[in-house]
C-alpha cells in the first residue's frame, strides 16, 4: 500500500486514535472550518463536470495550479445540511492541496472509512468516496501533464 | 404556501405531524422524537431537544446478515430510548425525511402503529429557526416488548418481485433517471451504485422519490399534486399490488409511505434488496436502455 500524503497520514492517525463520540466531534469542527470555493475560481451556477457523481450533499470540486508543486484543491457543499461531505471536503483542502499530485492520485477512496469509520451507509459511502476520486483524478491528470511537460 | 397538512386530502393525515405539533410535545412522556439521517454527523451536530437518534446502520441493521434487527435488538433499542409499546414515535431526518420514512418502515414491521412523520423534516424545523441542541437525552428504560417482526405486509423479497414481474404488476423504481437507464454514475474503475449491472427490473416505472416532496421546506405534496404523478400520469390505481424499489430501500420506503398513508392504496411493499440485490443476480432479467443504445450505435 502506497503511503498516504504526510498531512493527510498525519490526520488520519490522530481520528483513529479517538474514540467515537471524539471523532464525531472532531469532524463537525472540521465541517465548521470548511470554506466554499472562491468565486474567483467558480461561481454559481457550477459546471456540471466538477459536480461529485453520486454525492447526495452535491458536492464541487475545483483545482487550481500554482508555482509551487501540487495543486490547491476547492471544493462546494450545495447541501447546508451535508455535513459529512463538508468535513471531508475541509479535510482534503487542508491536507492535500499542495501535496505532490503523483501521491494525491493514490490515495484510496475507501480513505472515508478511516476518517469516518465504518459505519457509513452505502449511499454515504459512494458520495464521500465520489469526492475523493474526483480529487485523485484531477492529481492524475496533473501528474501526466508535468510528465508531459518535462518531456517537452 | 403549503397548506395545513388536514388541508392536504390526504388518506391518513394523521400519521404527519407539523414542526408546530413537535415544539408542543417536546416535553409530551407519551411522544418521543427520534432523528434518523443520512448524514451520519447531523444529530451530533444539533437536533431537536429531548430527541434521541436512530442510527440507520449501528441501531436498526443486522449485523452480521443483509437484514434488519430481529425482535430482542428491537425490544432493546426500544427500552433504551425509553418507549413502550403506547408511545407515540415522531421521526423526522435530514433529506426530505428520506431515512426517516425507512425507519418508519421498519417500526411497522414489528407493528409499531403508534409512530408519525415529522413533516419537512430537518430542514423545515431549522429554516424556522426552532430549538436545537447538543445535549444527549437520557430516558429511563421501559420494558417494550415487540411481536415477531412480520415482513408480511410491507416487505417484499426478491422472489415475490420476480413473481411480481411475471404478473406484470405495477412497480416502481424510484431512483434517479440517470439510475434507471442504467448510466454509469461512477468513475469507471468503480462500481456502479454497488451492483454489477446497471439498468431496472423490466417493466418497473420511474418515479424519482423525491417528487413528492416541495423542496424548498421538505413537505410532502398535497393529495391532488400527488395523484396527478401517481395516478394520473403513470396509471397506477389505488387498489393495485405495488412494489416500490431503488438502491438498498431507503429512497423506496418514501414512495411506500406516500402510497400507502397519503394516498391510501391498498397494497404497497417495500423491495429493500433493490438494485443492489437484483443488479448483482445471476441470469435475472434487466432492462439498461443505456447499453442498447451504446449497441444499436455500435452496430
Amino acid at each position: 500500500m502506497k503511503p498516504l500524503p504526510e498531512r493527510l497520514e498525519r490526520l488520519v492517525r490522530t481520528l483513529e486514535s479517538l474514540d467515537r463520540s471524539d471523532r464525531i466531534e472532531m469532524l463537525i469542527e472540521m465541517a465548521g472550518q470548511f470554506k466554499p470555493v472562491p468565486s474567483r475560481i467558480a461561481q454559481r451556477p457550477f459546471a456540471v463536470e466538477h459536480r461529485v457523481p453520486g454525492c447526495e450533499s452535491e458536492a464541487y470540486v475545483w483545482t487550481e495550479a500554482g508555482p509551487e508543486e501540487g495543486l490547491t484543491y476547492y471544493f462546494a457543499v450545495e447541501n447546508p445540511q451535508g455535513i459529512s461531505a463538508m468535513a471531508l471536503a475541509a479535510i482534503l483542502a487542508d491536507s492535500l492541496s499542495g501535496a505532490p499530485s503523483n501521491e494525491v492520485a493514490t490515495v484510496p477512496a475507501d480513505i472515508v472509512y478511516r476518517i469516518f469509520g465504518r459505519e457509513l451507509s452505502m449511499g454515504k459511502s459512494l458520495g464521500l468516496m465520489g469526492m475523493v476520486n474526483m480529487v485523485r483524478e484531477a492529481a492524475r491528470r496533473h501528474t501526466q501533464a508535468t510528465a508531459t511537460e518535462n518531456r517537452e | 404556501m403549503t397548506k395545513n397538512i388536514d388541508e392536504r386530502g390526504y388518506t391518513k393525515a394523521d400519521v404527519l405531524v407539523s414542526t408546530d405539533w413537535v415544539e408542543k410535545h417536546l416535553k409530551d412522556p407519551m411522544v418521543r422524537i427520534a432523528e434518523s439521517n443520512e448524514d451520519p454527523l447531523l444529530y451530533s451536530s444539533n437536533h431537536i431537544p429531548g430527541a434521541v437518534e436512530i442510527d440507520w446502520t449501528r441501531d436498526l441493521n443486522d449485523p452480521i446478515r443483509r437484514d434488519y434487527l430481529g425482535r430482542s435488538a428491537f425490544d432493546k433499542l426500544m427500552r433504551r430510548i425509553g418507549a413502550t409499546r403506547d408511545t407515540t414515535i415522531v421521526l423526522y431526518g435530514d433529506k426530505n425525511n428520506w431515512w426517516a420514512t425507512y425507519a418508519f418502515w421498519l417500526l411497522q414491521l414489528f407493528g409499531h402503529t403508534n409512530a408519525r412523520i415529522m413533516d419537512g423534516g430537518r430542514l423545515k424545523w431549522i429554516k424556522e429557526n426552532r430549538p436545537v441542541t447538543r445535549d444527549v437525552p437520557k430516558y429511563q428504560s421501559s420494558n417494550y416488548q415487540a411481536p415477531e417482526r412480520d415482513d408480511s405486509h410491507h416487505r417484499a423479497f426478491r422472489d415475490q418481485t420476480m413473481k411480481h414481474l411475471e404478473r406484470k404488476l405495477p412497480m416502481i423504481d424510484v431512483r434517479s433517471p440517470e439510475e434507471f437507464r442504467g448510466e454509469r454514475l461512477h468513475m469507471p474503475e468503480y462500481p456502479n451504485e454497488g451492483a454489477l449491472r446497471g439498468g431496472h427490473i423490466p417493466g418497473a416505472l420511474n418515479i424519482p422519490w423525491a417528487r413528492a416532496v416541495n423542496l424548498e421546506d421538505g413537505t410532502f405534496k398535497d393529495a391532488a399534486e400527488l395523484r396527478k404523478i401517481y395516478t394520473e400520469e403513470n396509471k397506477l390505481r389505488p387498489d393495485d399490488d405495488v412494489i416500490a424499489y431503488c438502491r438498498i430501500g431507503e429512497r423506496s420506503s418514501h414512495t411506500w409511505f406516500v402510497l400507502l398513508y397519503l394516498l391510501g392504496f391498498s397494497k404497497v411493499r417495500n423491495y429493500d434488496g433493490s438494485w443492489t440485490e437484483w443488479g448483482n443476480l445471476v441470469n435475472v432479467p434487466v432492462e439498461n436502455p443505456s447499453a442498447e443504445a451504446r449497441d444499436e450505435a455500435a452496430a
